[in-house]
């Protein structure tokens, strides 16, 4: 016994990574999936946009990079398949550079428009950026939804949105159109005539940030998306009631397209997710009891 | 004068991007000139950078370069996206690595933390309620349940008692510096 347990203390991480590896690929390939239950936060969350009633407008802040896509993009295109099937309107802004980006692959993601475009008043209009089909709605671009780009600036721009949206973004990044061309942008002049801020954070700048400047300053109720590593430090403003609601990593994704009614990415990966964390804990549980059974005499290896 | 302070900040952040995009230009030309350790790497960041940045530039097809279907958007997706996923993803594997070879309930301190760590994992997972039905965990006290007390009373003191440390460390660091004895920004001691 005393043997096994010192041959477990030395095993070679490459053990490790294989069964990580298998725990992750295996419940993909056989697209398992499993029944979740939604925590409050989420619930939360959802009412927050739920309440929203059509024609309103929100302010949907992609501050992530594709470092975060498995987590996060799952909470975008779950947010724009709501948006477009309750005709909420949506602005599409990022505090990181690769944010913007991301939206536009979400809104080409959930497009279910087969043909490459449309020919309206001899007028190309291409599936997937001008045009997004969910089901039988449609949303066109300038009128239900525009994407703004980045600005650098962090937090200030926040605060600068705060006083008007024309000083923090001038143009759209689709055609470089001032923004008061857009039919959407119509009497939006400063944060505070935003319905809503849609929130799918990474870091810094995000979540922190737009709680602290356009929820405490300018009183915009905030919804936010997290990683599963930032989500304990926005818990805190949760509680006070700062922030609407809160999904936290690709398990709060998978509460949203629950809730939604669209199970997709998040939900198909919950499985290997579950498998990954019990992995970890028996890991753990494995190499304590080695530890404590050899009491820690052999030398780690690998 | 507020409005101001932001669009200068801006103004200044934006070139600050510009400013680290050749500086790290500049280090990379360096090193490969000079064939530094590891110096493959730095021609690979170079030729990365040039060719994204001339994507970008010239090979928009007139149109603005983050839009779908421009060069830079398929560099975007095919490349960029893959590898910063993967940079990532990698972090799964060394995780489960570190927790077997070193996560050790070697003390109290330890023990607590580790107990938290599992139900927090478990907790997440549709797992915990499948194995509370198991073990007849009552009502209010399955790991789910334990697992939110964790995240939404400990860990929000943890957080706030964080947070409030930071803000009165960042106002006494203030008051030093109006008041003239942190004089280390300034070369002194």
């Amino acid at each position: 016994m005393q043997k096994i347990f010192e041959k477990l203390l030395s095993l070679d991480r490459r053990y490790i990574f294989l069964v990580i590896f298998l725990a992750v690929a295996v419940p993909i390939f056989l697209k398992l999936k499993i029944d979740i239950r939604v925590t409050d936060e989420v619930n939360a969350f959802y009412k927050a946009i739920a309440e929203l009633s059509s024609g309103t407008r929100v302010l949907v802040a992609c501050d992530y990079d594709p470092g975060s896509e498995p987590e996060l993009q799952p909470m975008t295109e779950a947010g724009f398949r709501y948006f477009i099937t309750n005709k909420i309107r949506f602005i599409i802004i990022g505090l990181w550079p690769q944010g913007p980006m991301q939206a536009n692959k979400a809104l080409v993601a959930i497009n279910e428009a087969r043909d490459e475009y449309i020919v309206v008043n001899d007028e190309k209009l291409y599936f997937g950026t001008d045009l997004v089909v969910v089901g039988s709605d449609t949303a066109r671009y300038g009128i239900d939804f525009v994407n703004l780009g980045f600005q650098a600036g962090n937090e200030l721009v926040i605060q600068r949105m705060g006083s008007s949206v024309r000083a923090a973004f001038q143009t759209d990044l689709r055609f470089g159109k001032p923004i008061e061309d857009f039919d959407i942008m119509r009497g939006l002049n400063k944060l505070s005539d935003f319905d809503f801020i849609y929130n799918i954070s990474a870091g810094y700048p995000g979540t922190v940030e737009w709680v602290q400047f356009a929820v405490d300053r300018f009183h915009v109720p905030c919804g936010s998306g997290s990683t599963a590593v930032q989500a304990p430090q926005v818990y805190p403003y949760l509680d006070t009631g700062q922030l609407s609601g809160l999904m936290g990593g690709m398990k709060g994704a998978a509460e949203l397209e629950k809730l939604v009614g669209f199970k997709d990415k998040a939900t198909m990966s919950m499985v290997s997710q579950t498998a990954a964390h019990i992995f970890v804990v028996l890991f753990i549980v494995i190499g304590n009891l080695a530890y404590f059974a050899t009491r820690g005499r052999v030398a780690k290896k690998g | 004068m507020s409005n101001m302070f932001s669009d200068w900040f801006s103004i200044i952040a934006a070139c600050a991007i510009w400013l680290g995009a050749l500086n790290l230009m500049k280090i990379s030309l360096n090193k490969a000139y000079k064939k530094e350790r590891d110096w493959f790497y730095a021609i690979v960041t170079i030729i990365s950078f040039l060719v994204i940045v001339i994507a970008g530039f010239f090979f928009s097809g007139g149109r603005r370069f983050q839009e779908p279907g421009t060069n830079f958007d398929w560099l975007y997706i095919n490349i960029y996206s893959p590898l910063s996923a993967t940079m990532f993803a990698l972090l799964a594997f060394y995780v489960a690595s570190a927790s077997y070879r070193a996560f050790r309930a070697r003390n109290a301190q330890a023990t607590v933390l580790l107990v938290a760590a599992f139900l927090v994992m478990l907790g997440r997972t549709p797992f915990s309620d499948w194995l509370s039905g198991l073990l007849f965990m009552p009502e209010g006290w399955q790991i789910s349940n334990i697992s939110n007390i964790i995240m939404n009373v400990f860990n929000v003191a943890g957080q706030r008692a964080i947070m409030i440390g930071i803000a009165l460390g960042l106002i006494s660091t203030a008051l030093r510096v109006i008041l003239g004895i942190e004089r280390t920004y300034l070369g002194g001691d």
